[in-house]
């Protein structure tokens, strides 16, 4: 398959992810941003310090990091023609991926039965939007990580495919660089 | 912008070993556990912001330049990533400047 390179000497494809990641870099900026406006403005609770558990999320930033390393590998393993090595980290992707959204629908959950909705005060409103988004993100992207793992299970994706995986690899990889930011700005930071 | 076909693979680049994807890993496991120490620990409440703004820049530094190769890749990656980062953080400044959670007369 052939690829179009830009002036610039870089694959569409890539670019256009790239120019994808910056616009989603500033929709990112704005979600946070409006956190951080309204932070300790709430008239009622729950408030932060009451209710986020830094435990189960530190477990979910680490399982998000090491998605983030698995991906990699697989790019890796895809580009070098190693179709068993891109099988294995793209399944462990999607593994860990999965583990990170349970554990963000285990906490939504939790939170709703202590008292935190979307409606409740201006924390909830403001941590379910941007956490939801960044969920939603993961989703599209465990999605993503899905159809190329079917595609190696089929066998389409030799090393002439290499550009599919490092285009969604930059998505997976900007996903979890937000999270970084998130668990240090809403978590650690309160 | 004007397009040249090329084959794919021939825009790949040169990537980290595999050794250097499992010793970033490690790094970035070790800042998340400090970050998480220094959230546990009172003695460093009063500069847990500086601290903890420090830790998350480097994780966020070594994903983009070793996990998505702007290391290795062309500098006009950066640029545009760097353009998209700017942009956020003058959003997030402004608004938290407006909404007077920093700046004079902030209420934290």
């Amino acid at each position: 398959m052939d690829a179009h390179a830009t002036t610039f000497g870089v694959p569409s494809r890539k670019m256009a992810m790239w120019v994808f990641i910056a616009s989603e870099c500033m929709f990112f900026g704005s979600l946070i941003a409006t956190y951080l406006s309204y932070e300790g403005k709430s008239l009622v609770g729950p408030t932060p310090r009451e209710i986020l558990n830094i435990p189960l999320t530190s477990v979910s930033t680490f399982v998000l990091l090491m998605s983030s390393l698995a991906m990699v590998l697989a790019l890796e393993a895809v580009q070098t023609g190693n179709r068993r090595g891109a099988r294995m980290w793209l399944g462990a992707v999607v593994v860990l991926g999965g583990l990170f959204l349970a554990g963000q629908v285990y906490e939504f959950r939790e939170f709703y039965h202590e008292g935190l909705t979307l409606q409740q005060n201006l924390f909830g409103a403001t941590f379910f939007v941007l956490t939801g988004f960044h969920g939603a993100h993961v989703t599209v992207g465990v999605i993503w990580m899905v159809t190329l793992l079917v595609m190696s299970l089929r066998g389409q994706l030799g090393p002439e495919r290499s550009l599919d995986v490092e285009v969604a690899g930059l998505y997976w990889h900007f996903v979890d660089v937000v999270w970084i930011v998130i668990f240090t700005v809403v978590y650690l930071i309160q | 912008m004007a397009e040249h076909p090329t084959h794919e693979t021939a825009h790949a680049g040169a990537h980290a070993s595999k050794g250097t994807y499992w010793l970033i890993a490690l790094v970035l496991g070790i800042l998340t556990l400090l970050e998480v120490a220094v959230f546990y620990v009172p003695l460093l409440h009063s500069v847990i912001v500086p601290i903890l703004l420090v830790l998350s820049s480097a994780k966020f530094a070594l994903v983009a330049m070793f996990f998505m190769h702007l290391k290795f890749d062309k500098p006009i990656l950066t640029t545009l990533f760097a353009g998209g980062l700017v942009v956020a953080t003058a959003i997030i400044l402004s608004m938290m400047l407006l909404f007077g959670t920093i700046g004079p007369g902030a209420h934290m």
